[in-house]
């Protein structure tokens, strides 16, 4: 370790500085919502009334997030994880553009694809009054998430080499499925998930066009009391997200990078956490 | 595979045609697509969006790449906790990252009641194109950060070491050996910036309605004005530049950007 000059001392005061900018704003909405009065701040006394108030009068938009993203990570993992493991298996063209397709809705900002949706099955009032149109916008934009996380796990290692092998000692399909591929690929199914779950409870570009009054989820609720409630309801509020997807972050963080695996791999494993981040910012192409 | 494919045609392929055909059947028809050009209102909103995601994808840019650089070439007590705390935003979505802007420098946000005390006067920019810009930033730095951090972990040192002894200055270093291996990391995380910055829509909706951003300006029409045609060729011309700019990063960066997509 070098002696600590001028520069490092600069640097990170830098660094801080911009660590402050990000959390300040945090730790100010939590106090806000957690304060008896905002304008006293901490000192006027620590409340849970305006978290109370919340879940009068929002506690539904909380339970059909929890329902979309459920219901999304269901969806994303019945269709991704095949699809997933079909495309690292073809190497053809064919096989390239259709992966092309499956991530194309993280290109184009969310807006778009919930207009596209609209003018194609905003007639059919059923399905439009449903919060299943919801959760198509949803798992249109997370599906890509999922697929790309199992495929990244797929193609470092070489499940091919042994599910050949296996396959060659007579292990039927059934064994060779979760003997070899949902072993091998459990990382990355994991961090799909977490973030197919993550990213379904905190979209709002989509979910804000295609809801109706009574299919509201918790970022619409969100910015509906931002907009018209007191300054300390919208803060508890933001305090009861952060509640929900603080875990879920902690989680991604600490099954997000994939552990040293048994099987042979040709070359280092990426360190998924930190290749998957831009994936974590795509998405908000269509923030 | 059939079920992805399905979902994905029915969905998506399906809608964005059907958006791509509203668009030229409206009271204009075809002149719709040209609407962008020839309507001073929505051209002003285009070359807004694109002058500000431009800087913010700038600004992100340098200001990640101090830190990140910093990040991973130094081991320090906190170290840890400083990366978890840059990152926390990831999950945020834009209509709370609005709120978090308002926080700072809203009409009561922290900024104001600093520069009340200090200057007498209050500074409140949230409701602005610079609130817009403060509150990108907020979302893109933590993105950035850990891309630079993911490639600057893969530099040679061996490099920078050959440039030292032969005598570069440390600022040579910085830019003959250090950003150059960079490049693609920052143009990959920059694309990403700024197609995210183009078609970031939930923090205008929290900060306020009349931002005249290419996203507010889409949604205006579709709701209020009901010009369906006209949102929708708007939203075709904003999917294409941010779609534009992800692929070119990903063919001048090659082939380390595919998480770009």
């Amino acid at each position: 370790m070098k002696k600590r000059d001028l520069l490092f001392y600069l640097q990170l005061a830098f660094t801080v500085l911009v660590c402050l900018f990000l959390i300040v704003p945090v730790i100010l909405s939590v106090m806000a919502g957690l304060a008896v009065d905002f304008f006293q701040g901490i000192k006027s006394g620590l409340t849970l009334r305006w978290v109370g108030e919340v879940w009068n009068l929002y506690a539904s938009t909380i339970y059909l997030s929890l329902l979309i993203a459920l219901a999304c990570l269901a969806v994303t993992l019945v269709i991704g994880v095949p699809a997933a493991y079909v495309l690292a298996k073809r190497q053809g063209r064919l096989a390239r553009m259709i992966e092309e397709t499956l991530t194309l809705p993280l290109a184009i900002p969310g807006l778009a694809i919930a207009l596209a949706l609209l003018v194609t099955y905003g007639g059919l009032r059923e399905f439009r009054a449903s919060w299943l149109f919801i959760l198509v916008g949803h798992v249109l934009y997370t599906l890509p998430f999922m697929v790309r996380s199992v495929l990244a796990v797929l193609s470092t290692g070489d499940f091919r080499t042994l599910e050949e092998g296996a396959a060659s000692l007579g292990a039927s399909f059934w064994q060779r499925l979760f003997g070899i591929v949902l072993p091998n690929c459990r990382s990355g199914i994991i961090a799909g998930s977490l973030m197919v779950v993550t990213l379904s409870i905190g979209e709002f570009n989509l979910t804000w066009m295609l809801h109706t009054p009574l299919t509201k989820t918790l970022p619409v609720g969100l910015a509906d009391s931002y907009a018209s409630m007191r300054l300390e309801i919208g803060s508890a509020y933001t305090v009861v997200f952060l509640v929900m997807i603080i875990p879920l972050l902690v989680a991604l963080q600490l099954y997000g990078k994939p552990r040293r695996r048994r099987v042979v791999i040709e070359e280092e494993t990426p360190q998924t956490a930190a290749a998957l981040a831009p994936r974590l910012g795509a998405p908000e192409a269509s923030r | 595979m059939a079920p992805a494919i399905a979902i994905s045609a029915a969905f998506f392929l399906l809608p964005m045609a059907r958006l791509a055909v509203v668009g030229g059947t409206g009271r204009q028809g075809l002149a719709a697509y040209l609407a962008f050009l020839t309507t001073p209102r929505y051209f002003e909103s285009l070359v807004a969006t694109i002058v500000l995601s431009t800087l913010v994808t700038l600004a992100t840019l340098a200001i990640a790449t101090v830190a990140g650089l910093f990040l991973e070439r130094n081991r320090f007590p906190g170290r840890d906790v400083l990366i978890s705390l840059l990152t926390f935003p990831l999950a945020l979505p834009g209509v709370v990252v609005g709120f978090m802007v308002i926080m700072l420098g809203g009409r009561q946000g922290l900024i104001g009641d600093i520069t009340s005390i200090l200057f007498g006067d209050k500074l409140v920019f949230a409701y602005s194109m610079a609130g817009l810009f403060v509150g990108y930033l907020y979302f893109s730095i933590p993105r950035v950060i850990l891309t630079i951090m993911a490639a600057a972990e893969k530099l040679d040192p061996a490099v920078e070491e050959a440039a030292r002894s032969l005598g570069a200055p440390p600022w040579r270093v910085v830019r003959d050996v250090i950003l150059p291996a960079l490049a693609p990391a920052l143009i990959a995380s920059g694309a990403i910036a700024f197609a995210t910055a183009m078609g970031a829509f939930g923090t205008a909706f929290t900060l306020a309605t009349n931002i005249d951003v290419l996203p507010m300006t889409i949604y205006t029409e579709f709701t209020l004005r009901a010009n369906i045609a006209v949102a929708a060729t708007l939203s075709l011309v904003l999917g294409l530049i941010t779609w534009l700019a992800l692929n070119a990063a990903r063919s001048l960066a090659g082939s380390t950007v595919a998480a770009a997509g």
